[in-house]
C-alpha cells in the first residue's frame, strides 16, 4: 500500500491544540445533552445561576440605586426606619435587621463569598484528592499505606467540632475556612473514593500499553490516570461545595468566624438579638436559611446529575 | 530457517508470584507461573505460544516486554550493539529498549485510553520517546494508520476509541505497536475478541506488516487453529513449562507430548463429518503452587509411571529436525 | 405433522435506545422437533442471544417483541403474563447461560438453588424426592453428588457449567437453550462438556437450541444449523449441508474463514468490511455491502427466506453464488 500522507491539517502545535479544543467542545456538547436529560440537574443549575446573578447584581445596585450609607450590608443604617428590625417595605424589600441594615443587600452581598468559599475548598479538595489518589493507586505500598491511614485519621476527626476548636484559638476568615475544609476533605474521604477508582484504572491494559510505549511513572499518572479520574473528581467537587457552605453557616451561627457578612452570620445576628424563634420576624431568618438550603441543594442536584453523565451505568437507555 | 540469527534468547526464565504474603513476613508459598523456560526466537520468524489459561503464556509475554521482572533467568535481546539482557536495563536504556520491543493486547476495548484520540494513542510512543519533529510524527502516524487499512487516515485521526468497531480498534493497536519500528512484537491474543469475519483480515494484516516492517512475532494464544495460521513454530506450555516445541505443522500432525496430543484432540473441528480422537487425560489444570520436583503433567498423564514420579521435570530435548519435547516416554 | 416442541414464526424484536430502535431480531422463523438439536451461529450482535431471550421471554426493560409468535408445545407464549410464563419456564423450556458464575448465587449451596427452582416449578415434590432427583442430575451431568452441598465458588469453571446444566434439567424441560455455555472454558474442559451436552440431549431425547459464535462447536453438537447475520436468519439446513454445501455467501465466507487444525492448511478467505450497525442497517439484503456476488437487486430488495432445496432454506438472491 502506498502511503500518500494527506495531512488533514497543517501540523503545528497550535493546530493540534485547536483540534483538541474542538474535540473537547464536541465532548462538552454531548455531555451537556446527557446532563440536560435529567431535570434535577437543570433545576440545580438554575438555582446556581440565580444566585450567581444575585451576586453580580449587588455591586451594580450599590453603585446605582442603593446609597451606600443606607444599604451597605455591614455598616448601612436607614434613618427613616423608626424601629429595627422592620418588616419588608418598598424601601427594604426584605426588611432590615436588628441593627437597621438592609436584609436583601446582606443576602446578595454574602452570595459571592459563599461561592468563593465553595469553589476554593472544592478546588483544593480536587487537586489534593486526585493527585494523592492517583499516586496512592499507582505506587501502592508504603505511599498508599501512609495516605490511606492519614485519610482514616482525617475521616475520624469530625469536621465541625475541629473547626469550632480552631476558630476558638484564632477566629477564621473565609479564605482560611476554605483552605481548612479543602484540606480536610481532600485528604479525607474524597481521596479514598478517587484512589479506589484509580486502582480500577491502574489495571487497565492501556496503562501497560503506555509503559510499553516507554512512558515513565509521571507520564502514566498525569496522561492516563488523572484524565480518567477527573470526571469522578468533578463530581465530588460539587459535594464539597455543599459541605463547605454548610460548615460556614454552622460556624458563623456560633459566631466563631471572623467574617464581616455571610448567611450564617445573618442567622447569628438574628439569634444574638433574640429574634430566632419568632414568627413575626420571619424576614430575618427565612431568607438566609432558604439561601443556604437552596444553594447547598443546588450543588448537590448538579452533582447527582453529573453522576449520571460520569457513570454510564446509571443512565437510562 | 535454523541458520538465522537469534533475536530473542530466553534462558532459564522463571517468574514466581508469592501467595498470601503478609506485611511483615515473606511468603513461603509461590505460584510458579513461568519456570525455567528456554526458547530462542529467530529473526523474522513468528513463534506461537499456546496453552490453556493459567499456563503462564501471558506472564511469559510480560516478562519479554519487561512489564514484569523475572525472578531468575535472562532474556537476551539482539541489538545493533550485541545481545543485551533486558532484565538488567534501567532508566534511559530501558526507555530506549522500548523502541525495539512492542506489544499488542487482547482487548481492543480496554487497551486504549478512552480519553485520547486515535492520533494521540498512536503517537504516544513517538511522543514519550521524543522521536522526530512534530510534523514527522504526524506523517508517521498517518502512514501507519494507512498501512493498517484505516483509510483515509484523516478521518480516523481525531476520533475516540469508542467511535470505532472492535476490528478497527485492533488495527489502531497494531499501528501503535509498529509506529516506533520495533524488531519484536509480543501479540497477546490479538484476535480472540474479534468476530470470525473480521479476525481473518486482522490476522492477514499482522502477517503482511510483519513482513513489510521486518517484525518478529511471539504470538500468544489459546486457540491452536489460529496459531497454526500465525506461527512458523509452535511452543506448547503447561503449568509454567514449555512441554513441546517445533515447526507448527510438525507439532500439529505429529504431536509427541501426551499433553499436546490431548490438547489437539480436544480442539473442535469445523466439520460435522470429522471424528476426533478421544481425549485421554484426566482431571483438570491445577495451579503450579510449590510444585513437587517431578513432571508437571504427572497427575494427568496417561503414560505416567514410577520413573516420572521419582525424577524431576524432564528436560526439553531435541527429537530431530528441531522438534523438542519434554517427556520421558516418547 | 412432525412433533414440533418449538415453533417460532416471524419473530421481530427490537431494543429501544436513545438513538432509535435496534432491530436485533428481524422476521426470524425457526422450528425444532423433539430430540433435535439446532445450532444458531453468528457473530456478536447478530441477534442470536436476543432470540434466546425472546424464547424465554426474559427480556430487558427496553426490549419489545414487535411481531411474531413463539409456540412452545403448541402454546404461543408471546401474549402470556408473567404468572402464566412461570408454568412454561423451566418445566417446558429452560436455559443455560454463557456466564455460569453469574447464574449461580454465591451465598447458597448449589443444592439449595436447584431445590428452590424445583420447589417453585414442581410444587408437591417432597424434600427427599428432590434430593434424590438432584443426585441423579449430578450423576447425569458428570458431577459427584457429594458436591451438591458445596458453594459455587468451590467449583471449577467446568464444574459450575455442569451444575448449571443439572439445574436447567431439574424440571424435565422439553427444550433447553444453551447460550455459549462453553465459551469461557479451556479446550480440554470444553471438550468434556460438549460431549456431555451432546450425550444428554440424545439420551433424554430432548430438543435443544445451541447458540455459539464458534462454528466448530456448532458442528459437534447440532443436527441442524441456522446462520444469523445482522438480525436475520440467512440460512437454515442440516449441519452437513451447511458445512459442506453452504448456499448463502455469508455462510460460505464463514466456513472458509474459520481456521482448523486438521487437514491441509488452506488459505483463509478474508471477508471485507465489518458487520453492519443495526441502527442503520444497509438497504435490501443486509449482507450486500460485503458480498462478492452482490448485484443491483441485492441493494434494492431484501431476499425472501425460502426453501431452495429440500429442507435447505436460504435468504439470498444468488444462492451458492449463482447469477440469476
Amino acid at each position: 500500500m502506498t502511503s500518500v500522507a494527506v495531512r488533514p491539517i497543517k501540523v503545528t502545535r497550535a493546530a493540534l491544540w485547536r483540534m483538541r479544543l474542538q474535540l473537547s467542545w464536541r465532548g462538552l456538547k454531548t455531555n451537556w445533552a446527557l446532563f440536560t436529560e435529567n431535570p434535577i440537574g437543570l433545576i440545580g443549575l438554575g438555582i446556581i445561576v440565580f444566585f450567581g446573578l444575585l451576586a453580580l447584581l449587588h455591586p451594580i445596585l450599590m453603585h446605582t440605586v442603593w446609597s451606600p450609607n443606607i444599604y451597605d450590608p455591614v455598616s448601612g443604617f436607614d434613618m427613616q426606619v423608626p424601629m429595627s428590625p422592620s418588616p419588608p417595605s418598598p424601601r427594604h424589600l426584605l426588611g432590615t435587621d436588628p441593627l437597621g441594615r438592609d436584609v436583601l443587600s446582606q443576602l446578595m452581598y454574602s452570595t459571592r463569598y459563599e461561592f468563593g468559599l465553595g469553589i476554593l475548598s472544592a478546588l483544593i479538595t480536587v487537586i489534593i484528592a486526585t493527585t494523592v489518589g492517583a499516586f496512592s493507586a499507582y505506587y501502592g505500598g508504603i505511599i498508599d499505606m501512609f495516605f490511606m491511614r492519614l485519610a482514616d485519621l482525617v475521616i475520624m476527626v469530625p469536621l465541625i467540632p475541629i473547626l469550632i476548636v480552631l476558630a476558638a484559638f484564632n477566629p477564621v476568615g473565609m479564605i482560611e475556612l476554605g483552605i481548612v475544609i479543602g484540606l480536610l476533605s481532600g485528604f479525607g474521604g474524597t481521596t479514598i473514593v478517587i484512589k479506589s477508582q484509580g486502582l480500577a484504572v491502574k489495571v487497565k491494559p492501556y496503562i501497560e500499553a503506555a509503559r510499553i510505549a516507554g512512558g515513565g511513572d509521571f507520564h502514566i499518572i498525569f496522561s492516563h490516570m488523572v484524565p480518567n479520574l477527573m470526571p469522578l473528581s468533578l463530581l465530588y467537587m460539587m459535594f464539597v461545595v455543599t459541605s463547605a457552605i454548610f460548615s460556614e453557616a454552622v460556624l458563623s451561627f456560633f459566631g466563631l468566624t471572623q467574617i464581616k457578612m455571610s448567611w450564617g452570620l445573618m442567622i447569628n445576628t438574628t439569634q444574638v438579638f433574640g429574634y430566632l424563634l419568632r414568627f413575626d420576624t420571619w424576614y430575618l431568618l427565612i431568607p438566609a436559611s432558604l439561601a443556604i438550603t437552596l444553594l447547598c441543594a443546588a450543588f448537590y442536584f448538579v452533582g447527582r446529575a453529573l453522576d449520571e453523565v460520569v457513570n454510564p451505568r446509571l443512565r437510562r437507555r | 530457517m535454523t541458520n538465522k540469527e537469534v533475536l530473542v534468547d530466553i534462558k532459564h526464565l522463571s517468574k514466581l508470584f508469592p501467595m498470601g504474603s503478609g506485611m511483615f513476613q515473606r511468603s513461603k508459598v509461590f505460584v510458579y507461573a513461568v519456570s525455567d523456560v528456554n526458547l530462542q526466537i529467530r529473526k523474522g520468524e513468528s513463534v506461537g505460544l499456546v496453552g490453556e489459561s493459567g499456563c503462564g503464556k501471558t506472564t511469559t509475554g510480560k516478562l519479554l516486554t519487561r512489564l514484569l521482572n523475572p525472578t531468575s533467568g535472562s532474556v537476551d535481546f539482539q541489538t545493533e550493539n550485541g545481545p543485551v539482557d533486558i532484565a538488567s536495563l534501567r532508566g534511559k536504556a530501558m526507555k530506549k529498549f522500548r523502541r525495539h520491543v512492542q506489544m499488542i493486547f487482547q482487548d481492543p476495548y480496554e487497551s486504549m485510553n478512552p480519553r485520547l484520540t486515535i492520533n494521540d494513542t498512536v503517537a504516544e510512543p513517538l511522543n514519550v520517546q521524543g522521536i522526530g519533529s512534530l510534523v514527522e510524527r504526524e506523517d508517521r502516524v498517518v502512514q501507519l494508520l494507512e498501512s493498517v487499512g484505516l483509510t483515509p487516515a484523516s478521518s480516523f485521526l481525531f476520533r475516540y476509541p469508542h467511535e470505532l468497531s472492535g476490528g478497527q480498534r485492533q488495527r489502531v493497536a497494531i499501528a501503535r505497536a509498529l509506529v516506533v519500528g520495533p524488531d519484536f512484537v509480543v501479540a497477546d491474543e490479538p484476535t480472540s475478541m474479534l468476530d470470525v469475519s473480521v479476525r481473518t483480515s486482522v490476522m492477514q494484516l499482522m502477517e503482511d506488516l510483519g513482513e513489510k516492517f521486518g517484525v518478529t512475532y511471539l504470538y500468544i494464544t489459546h486457540d491452536i487453529a489460529v496459531a497454526r495460521y500465525m506461527s512458523d513454530r509452535l511452543a506448547v506450555m503447561y503449568l509454567g513449562k514449555i512441554v513441546e516445541l517445533g515447526d507448527t505443522e510438525e507439532v500439529l500432525h505429529h504431536p509427541l507430548h501426551p499433553y499436546t496430543k490431548a490438547l489437539l484432540s480436544a480442539v473442535p473441528v469445523p466439520d460435522p463429518l470429522h471424528q476426533r480422537e478421544p481425549v485421554v487425560i484426566k482431571g483438570q489444570v491445577s495451579k503450579p503452587i510449590n510444585p513437587l520436583p517431578r513432571c508437571r503433567f504427572y497427575e494427568r498423564c496417561p503414560l505416567a509411571d514410577k520413573f516420572c514420579e521419582t525424577h524431576d521435570h524432564p528436560p526439553l530435548e531435541d527429537q530431530g529436525a528441531g522438534h523438542y519435547v519434554a517427556c520421558y516416554h516418547i | 405433522m412432525a412433533d414440533y416442541v418449538l415453533e417460532v414464526k416471524n419473530l421481530t424484536m427490537h431494543y429501544r435506545t436513545r438513538k432509535g430502535p435496534v432491530y436485533a431480531v428481524d422476521d426470524v422463523s425457526l422450528s425444532v422437533q423433539r430430540g433435535e438439536s439446532v445450532g444458531l451461529v453468528g457473530e456478536s450482535g447478530c441477534g442470536k442471544t436476543s432470540i434466546a431471550l425472546s424464547l424465554m421471554k426474559l427480556l430487558p426493560d427496553n426490549a419489545e417483541i414487535k411481531n411474531g409468535e413463539v409456540f412452545i408445545n403448541g402454546t404461543d407464549i408471546v401474549p402470556l403474563s408473567e404468572k402464566e410464563l412461570r408454568e412454561v419456564r423451566w418445566r417446558q423450556i429452560s436455559m443455560v447461560f454463557q456466564a455460569a458464575m453469574n447464574s449461580l448465587n454465591p451465598v447458597y449451596t448449589v443444592e439449595d438453588q436447584i431445590k428452590e427452582a424445583m420447589h417453585y416449578h414442581l410444587p408437591g415434590m417432597s424434600d427427599e424426592e428432590m434430593g434424590q432427583k438432584i443426585d441423579g442430575l449430578f450423576r447425569m451431568a458428570g458431577l459427584d453428588p457429594a458436591m451438591k452441598s458445596q458453594y459455587p465458588h468451590q467449583y471449577s469453571g467446568g464444574m459450575r457449567q455442569r451444575a448449571v446444566i443439572a439445574m436447567a434439567l431439574s424440571c424435565d424441560p422439553d427444550i433447553i437453550i444453551a447460550d455459549e455455555p462453553t465459551t469461557a472454558l479451556d479446550v480440554i474442559v470444553q471438550d468434556g462438556l460438549l460431549k456431555k451436552i451432546h450425550e444428554l440431549q440424545q439420551r433424554l431425547n430432548m430438543a435443544m437450541i445451541y447458540i455459539s459464535h464458534d462454528i466448530a462447536v456448532i458442528a459437534e453438537v447440532s443436527d441442524k444449523v441456522g446462520v444469523m447475520y445482522a438480525g436475520k436468519m440467512v440460512e437454515f439446513s442440516t449441519t452437513v449441508n451447511i458445512f459442506h454445501h453452504p448456499l448463502h455467501p455469508y455462510t460460505m465466507a464463514l466456513m472458509s474463514a474459520f481456521p482448523s487444525i486438521v487437514g491441509e492448511k488452506t488459505e483463509l478467505v478474508i471477508l471485507p468490511g465489518e458487520p453492519p450497525d443495526l441502527l442503520a442497517p444497509p438497504s435490501g439484503c443486509r449482507f450486500h455491502p460485503r458480498c462478492p456476488y452482490a448485484t443491483s437487486i441485492c441493494k434494492e430488495k431484501a431476499p425472501e427466506f425460502r426453501e431452495y432445496a429440500d429442507g435447505h432454506f436460504v435468504a439470498c438472491w444468488h444462492p451458492g453464488g449463482e447469477q440469476s
